[in-house]
């Protein structure tokens, strides 16, 4: 059926049409929607037989988690940027037990300097916790590749993060398309967990390991999600069989076949370059674009594929890893490397951080560098060059130059800062 | 606590006392007061093969209270545990030694996973499976202390044990805040001014849980397992957040004979410095008399822990000691 709501009520209702058993939840912007939404409809007796929780922390609420998906129960949470890092010795904890919980994560920096706007800080910092990690363009994915999460979380028995823009999507209001119940109850069966805490089959989980078998237990966790990859596409082919839209996957792209210049990227972003595509088609650039769906498991094969084709891919990220660069970027290049050579070049973006506006014009203008091969390496769009030269220097003057965050914001006079000593 | 009326005859005097260790012997009492270890049916939670050091006061503890658990719910308890000394003897990969549904996660949060559990329960309508929860003071009143204070605050469905033995024992035997005062640990050394933990306020938990007014605190102590026993089947007769703390001594930490475990956790009881208590609703509602009182260096000598305490350099700590036994027989009513 057919709404006009923001991204967040729609996720918050389509994790509720999975019936899930347990909910614990601590507010961060920007997905605190999310979770106030379930508890509306959790007491409301929208969603029944769930156990809604208010905690004391991400830390705790991941923790919940941890006890309640043990237990046996579908388990969801949501949280985002300082709340993921928080919990983070727990977001390990989760995939090493393999247990198979959904969370959301609206996509927020990470501060310091404290910003609450998007970018992809948050989803980067966890690349490496063992988490099936997948990314929304629209609110109407976020709403179908939530469904599609649980059955893979619970395929797999590992957790699932689905990854969708902070207030770009979250907060933006949209025509989204719930599906009815039946949809859902025939796509997504009832939870039959893998291990569970039972007083009728006692177990013991959470053993310590040691070096005889710790290999071997790691080396299973990046196996499923290798298994995963195949399952990702099956489950994208059953829901669209079932609800009639194409949503989730591996990748997507856009008239990445024959072009010339691709587009890679994740997230909300896709749209602006889709917009931008085609435009750019008609001016005669041959542009395209790859969507990463799938960011863990790393979809290494059909990237190459959709790449094999072109001779500039313009990675472009909203994060990245700092004195090193782009994060994927740097992926993209590792498995291109392998399987199609040097001949495709790839340029990494970083943009968009910590919120900065991604504009069409600033995107076509690295088509039309690249087109004339005059596209550096690594580029930071957008950045202002000045301001961080007048910083450097003060550093360069003085010892005691004080906090650089504060020192740029009054130099760019957005906040009226205190004098400088 | 009644005695079978067969050994009670004008003829003979009944010693009660006939181990020497005031321990009232198992076949006196009534079969209500006989601890579970007397029966065919325990449930043996934890097994034998774990590897606990020898004279473990907590191995004692946790299989005490755990099986009395598993006795007053007819075997319905599933058991969340911090990492910790606990932990990690009882699960050396492959191996276990419990034989109940058992899960550890991390160090500080055995807490929200035990109700994590519960919420499952409750989601799933079962009524009859209750959750514990088991750590030790570090994981309890330092790193987990905030998930603690969360599930007492929401009064989740969940006992907590904390096994009490002072520090950091898994991990080398360093300070935690429940650490008593001038007690050496190896980052609390008894060397410069102040030697050993400082005397700081510490965290007294069963009085921070009290503070949440949960249904029921108690402390209990391992020289005394009818009392322990006791205390955890009051504990489950309550639904809602219950946290029973258990002095268990140290042989590693506390640098004492492995012999002498039910003879400190004893001692340190009737010197006043463990009191033992139960509360219900924020409010006392019980507390052990000390029987005979024991000079608090009595306690401290056995302890090489204190060694430095009872040099006569060192006297402005013992009579600081005194004065915090003294402060809990006052303020427990322990005499």
């Amino acid at each position: 059926m057919l709404h006009q709501m923001s991204g967040s009520i729609a996720v918050a209702k389509a994790v509720a049409l999975c019936r899930p058993d347990v909910v614990p939840c601590y507010p961060i912007t920007p997905q605190t929607h999310i979770v106030e939404h379930l508890s509306v409809l959790v007491k409301s007796g929208q969603l029944k037989n769930c156990t809604y929780e208010n905690v004391e922390s991400e830390f705790s609420s991941m923790s919940f988690c941890i006890g309640s998906s043990a237990a046996g129960a579908r388990t969801y949470t949501a949280t985002a940027s300082q709340g993921l890092l928080y919990m983070m010795e727990a977001v390990y904890n989760a995939s090493g037990l393999g247990l198979p919980i959904v969370m959301t994560l609206g996509n927020r920096a990470i501060g310091a300097p404290i910003n609450i706007w998007n970018d992809h800080s948050d989803a980067m910092s966890v690349r490496d916790a063992g988490w099936i990690q997948l990314f929304v363009e629209s609110n109407q994915q976020a709403v179908d590749v939530h469904i599609q999460a649980f059955k893979l979380a619970e395929a797999l028995s590992l957790p699932v993060m689905v990854n969708m823009d902070g207030f770009i999507l979250t907060h933006a209001i949209t025509r989204v398309d719930l599906p009815e119940q039946e949809q859902v109850d025939q796509f997504l069966p009832s939870f039959v967990p893998r291990q569970k805490l039972d007083t009728q089959s006692p177990l013991s989980i959470g053993a310590m390991v040691g070096p005889d078998a710790f290999t071997e237990v790691r080396y299973l966790a990046h196996h499923k999600q290798k298994e995963a990859l195949a399952i990702i596409e099956q489950q994208a082919d059953e829901f669209l069989e079932i609800f009639g839209r194409d949503s989730g996957g591996l990748i997507k792209t856009y008239f990445a076949d024959d072009a010339d210049i691709v587009f890679v990227a994740m997230g909300s972003v896709v749209g602006t370059m889709q917009e931008l595509v085609h435009e750019l088609r008609e001016e005669g650039f041959s542009v395209g674009i790859l969507s990463l769906r799938s960011f863990r498991p790393f979809p290494a094969n059909a990237i190459c594929n959709a790449l094999k084709n072109a001779k500039k891919a313009i990675v472009f990220e909203k994060s990245f890893a700092v004195g090193m660069g782009g994060i994927l970027a740097s992926e993209i290049h590792m498995a291109t490397q392998r399987y199609i050579g040097e001949e495709l070049k790839i340029k990494s973006v970083i943009g968009g951080l910590g919120g900065r506006t991604i504009t069409k014009k600033s995107l076509k203008k690295l088509v039309e560098c690249a087109n004339k091969d005059e596209l550096d390496d690594e580029v930071f769009m957008d950045l202002d060059g000045g301001t961080v030269v007048r910083e450097l220097k003060r550093q360069q003057d003085g010892q005691t130059s004080g906090p650089a965050a504060e020192n740029i914001l009054r130099d760019i006079g957005v906040v009226s800062a205190s004098k400088t000593h | 606590m009644t005695i079978k009326e067969e050994f009670i005859t004008d003829e003979q005097t009944v010693k009660f006392y006939q181990t020497g260790t005031f321990t009232v012997g198992n076949r006196l009492l009534d079969d209500e007061f006989r601890t579970v270890q007397a029966t065919q049916e325990r449930s043996n939670s934890i097994d034998s093969g774990h590897r606990a050091c020898q004279g473990c006061g907590q191995a004692l503890g946790a299989r005490y209270a755990l099986d009395t658990a598993m006795r007053v719910t007819d075997n319905q308890i599933i058991a969340a545990n911090a990492t910790g000394c606990l932990e990690v003897f009882t699960t050396p990969y492959p191996e276990t030694a419990w034989s109940i549904p058992w899960i550890h996660s991390l160090f500080g949060n055995v807490a929200s996973v035990a109700s994590g559990i519960a919420a499952t329960l409750k989601a799933k309508g079962d009524t009859t499976t209750r959750v514990i929860a088991q750590g030790g003071d570090g994981g309890t009143t330092d790193i987990g202390f905030a998930c603690l204070s969360g599930l007492f605050d929401r009064n989740d469905d969940v006992l907590y044990i904390c096994y009490d033995n002072g520090g950091y024992m898994n991990t080398g035997v360093q300070r935690s805040s429940a650490t008593p005062g001038g007690a050496r640990t190896s980052t609390s050394m008894p060397v410069g001014e102040n030697p050993g933990s400082s005397f700081t306020t510490g965290k007294f938990l069963p009085a921070i849980a009290m503070a949440h007014e949960i249904p029921y605190v108690a402390t209990a102590s391992v020289h005394d397992l009818h009392d322990l026993e006791r205390k955890v089947e009051k504990a489950m007769s309550f639904r809602g957040a219950r946290y029973i703390q258990i002095n268990v001594p140290c042989p590693l930490g506390w640098g004492s004979l492995p012999a002498q475990t039910i003879k400190l956790a004893r001692m340190g009881v009737e010197s006043g410095l463990v009191p033992l208590f139960e509360a219900e609703h924020g409010d006392l509602t019980h507390s052990t008399k000390i029987r005979y009182q024991v000079p608090v260096e009595e306690y401290l000598k056995l302890q090489r822990r204190f060694a430095h305490v009872l040099k006569p350099a060192n006297i402005e700590q013992l009579e600081t000691i005194r004065a915090i036994a003294e402060k809990n027989i006052k303020r427990y009513q322990l005499l």
